[in-house]
């Protein structure tokens, strides 16, 4: 893609990874330092992403020190910044510390991966703002951490996997809003999840490309969940990015909720417009994976659909491989004010960033 | 009431042929079932009955029916033919009309019980609708959380071509592709038998890939994701390799969320085919071979225009099936459900002659 003269880019969804938990002893207390070397505990697993899947790391992502894809700052900088000459990214660190039952575990590794990526990202490249990781399974220590960290200038977001052990409408999650929207952070629902619930309402598949091709149906479950619990109404400040979803559904979704909001909303009377308006007011969706039709004016009719130019975020998804050539990530046929919009005055408006 | 409203609408004009193909019938009395089951559990179903479904929450009405539904007999929705007939297969000149009756024999708790309640259904409703009626067809209804047995049904009614598909419901123990429900498909493929998924069920799962949602409204929404995870799977396990004679028409599910679907699953298996060798075309080809979608509760775009994209985008028109999901509060009437400017060619084909074709209706 030609850079010169090209338009400014924000990236909503770059990947850091977290090593290994050794990684993590600098921010880590010398009890858990000892407990994690005296059991040999692994730490979050690394869940949603299996190696060697093309979806979890395109083929040239590996960094020269051996570490995983996404670990390495030099190697995201030139593969993901300069690329695309993006005057900001938003990383959003996987590190599925949900997956870990025991609270205090949970709690300690969060804060670490925090720290590292205040230590180890943020201040060692401007143009990167980060995700809350936070134990999202215990929504009281979630917020403490975003009570924690929600003041630096470099968190934008906080960090929640699509699966949960709640649809995250469900009243249990109203102390993470309510941190959120005081320290004007962005709530981003991400792919993946460890919640150890099956990922389908019909239990569990049995091969990973149906996991990962059916997660686009838990984005569907969760906005169902967030507009009929009103959090929306809750929290009329509160702003929820779906990241690495997919979003060809979304215009099917809204003509159904829609529909049943007009047959049912006797039962959920604190909706007071259609649930299409709450989203398309509050809620943002990353641009990859793009899901496309195979006939390019199918996707425009589709972008058409949406009812705003305002929804869509550009998103690489780095390292995670879902297009061969740069000028795939776009969808091709673009009136250039949308383009822009996608590419750079969405996120700017959203996240609000300088 | 209905029926004047369905007749002064029609009056006038030649009225297309309908095909509704998901009307629900239900047993006048918990007793009604009792000739039908052999003695051994006859005392099993009055003591315990199928213990399966619990809603959580209050429903929009009584049975989730139209509040003119109930029959002036006193039973519940469904349950007197007069009255069916009455209200809807000449209200609405209704050509042919398939039963799928939701009675509970689904839920896997105890399949040889399950097994006598569904053989019991099955012909409960030669007896009361079939025999009667000759505009109804009928669906099998089976213990489909035991393979084998579901099997034994279908080769036991299999002959009397009355019944035109297989029930089941979309919300199972497991995702439908897997292994256990083979034999099912192996029995259906041989007789040219579709299997039907309707809407609703009780596998124990959660009703979202993320737990529990707390309002009706979000099951009856959310169960267009549940058919999205079943569609997945059926394409993954490699079920129209093993069954290539297999046909699954979708039942109260929508259609709208298809198209991207589709997208999605042949995005995702070119990157990641390796994992799946058995699978020798992209999904969505399978997909738009092995299945059939009724129309009901149909989405409503925007604008017609919008529609018409929705149409070009499934490219399924010969696979849509009318249907009124009666009489249940979300019915969708022949002549409203599709959107006015849909072509009158057609409008004909989804509200008959699609089904006519499917289930071989002479």
């Amino acid at each position: 893609m030609e850079r010169r003269g090209a338009p400014a880019v924000i990236d909503c969804d770059l990947h850091n990874v977290v090593p290994s938990v050794q990684a993590l002893f600098p921010y880590l207390s010398d009890y858990w330092v000892d407990t994690i070397r005296e059991t040999a505990f692994k730490g979050a697993p690394a869940n949603f992403y299996p190696a060697n899947m093309p979806t979890s790391a395109r083929p040239d992502a590996a960094p020269p020190d051996g570490g995983p894809p996404g670990s390495d700052l030099a190697t995201l900088r030139a593969q993901a910044l300069d690329a695309w000459g993006a005057e900001c990214g938003i990383l959003n660190c996987a590190y599925a510390v949900e997956s870990i039952h025991n609270p205090h575990a949970a709690e300690a590794l969060a804060r670490a991966v925090n720290d590292w990526q205040i230590a180890e990202w943020l201040d060692r490249e401007p143009r990167l703002r980060a995700s809350i990781v936070v134990p999202s399974h215990h929504p009281d220590l979630a917020a403490r951490e975003i009570e924690r960290v929600g003041g630096h200038p470099g968190f934008v977001q906080v960090f929640l996997p699509v699966r949960a052990p709640a649809p995250y409408g469900n009243r249990r999650y109203y102390p993470i809003y309510e941190a959120a929207v005081r320290h004007g952070l962005v709530v981003g629902l991400h792919a993946g999840g460890a919640s150890k619930l099956p990922p389908t309402p019909a239990g569990w598949p049995s091969y990973y490309s149906e996991e990962w091709t059916g997660m686009a149906a838990i984005f569907q479950s969760q906005l169902l969940s967030l507009v009929s619990e009103g959090v929306f109404d809750q929290f009329p400040a509160l702003r929820v990015a779906l990241i690495e979803g997919g979003w060809t559904w979304l215009p099917a979704l809204l003509w159904r909720f829609d529909k049943e909001w007009k047959g049912l909303r006797r039962e959920i009377p604190w909706v007071r417009r259609p649930p299409s308006a709450y989203i398309r007011e509050h809620v943002r969706l990353t641009l990859q994976p793009l899901d496309a039709p195979p006939d390019p004016a199918h996707l425009l009719q589709i972008i058409d659909q949406l009812g705003s130019d305002e929804l869509l975020l550009f998103s690489t998804d780095y390292p995670h491989w879902h297009f061969d050539r740069p000028e795939e990530a776009l969808p091709a046929g673009l009136p250039d004010d949308l383009r822009r919009k996608i590419l750079h005055d969405n996120a700017r408006a959203f996240y609000n960033l300088a | 009431m209905a029926q004047a409203v369905a007749r002064e609408r029609t009056a006038g004009r030649t009225a297309p042929a309908v095909i509704d193909c998901d009307i629900h019938v239900a047993p006048a009395s918990a007793a009604a079932l009792r000739a039908f089951l052999p003695e051994r559990w006859r005392g099993y179903h009055e003591r315990f009955g199928a213990r399966g479904f619990t809603a959580g929450y209050p429903r929009v009405s009584p049975n989730a029916a139209r509040h003119d539904a109930w029959p002036p007999t006193g039973g519940p929705p469904g349950s007197d033919l007069p009255f069916l007939r009455e209200q809807l297969l000449d209200a609405w000149g209704i050509e042919y009309g398939i039963l799928t009756p939701l009675l509970g024999a689904t839920g896997g708790h105890l399949p040889e019980y399950e097994a006598a309640l569904a053989r019991a259904i099955n012909d409960w409703q030669i007896a009361e609708w079939l025999d009667p009626e000759p505009r109804l067809r009928a669906s099998i209804v089976v213990p489909f959380e035991a393979g084998d047995l579901a099997a034994a049904e279908i080769d036991r009614l299999a002959g009397d071509r009355r019944f035109v598909q297989v029930l089941l419901t979309v919300r199972t123990m497991e995702p439908l592709g897997r292994r256990k429900y083979w034999p099912l498909y192996e029995a259906a493929a041989r007789h040219g038998l579709p299997v039907g998924i309707h809407f609703g069920g009780d596998g124990g799962n959660p009703l979202t890939g993320s737990g529990w949602p707390s309002f009706y409204l979000e099951d009856h929404c959310g169960m267009a994701q549940t058919f999205q995870s079943q569609i997945i799977s059926f394409v993954y396990e490699g079920v129209f390799e093993r069954f290539p004679a297999l046909k699954i028409v979708l039942i109260e599910g929508g259609f709208a969320w298809l198209p991207p679907l589709l997208w999605r699953l042949d995005a995702a298996w070119r990157r990641q085919r390796d994992e799946t060798p058995h699978l020798r075309r992209p999904p969505s080809e399978y997909v738009r071979e092995h299945f059939w979608l009724t129309t009901q509760p149909m989405e409503e775009p925007s604008t017609p225009a919008q529609f018409q994209q929705l149409l070009d985008h499934l490219a399924m028109d010969d696979r849509l099936l009318f249907a009124t999901d009666y009489p249940h509060w979300d019915f969708d009437a022949p002549d409203q459900a599709l959107p006015a400017r849909v072509a009158p060619d057609l409008t004909r084909r989804i509200l008959a002659e699609n089904a006519r074709a499917f289930y071989g209706l002479e």
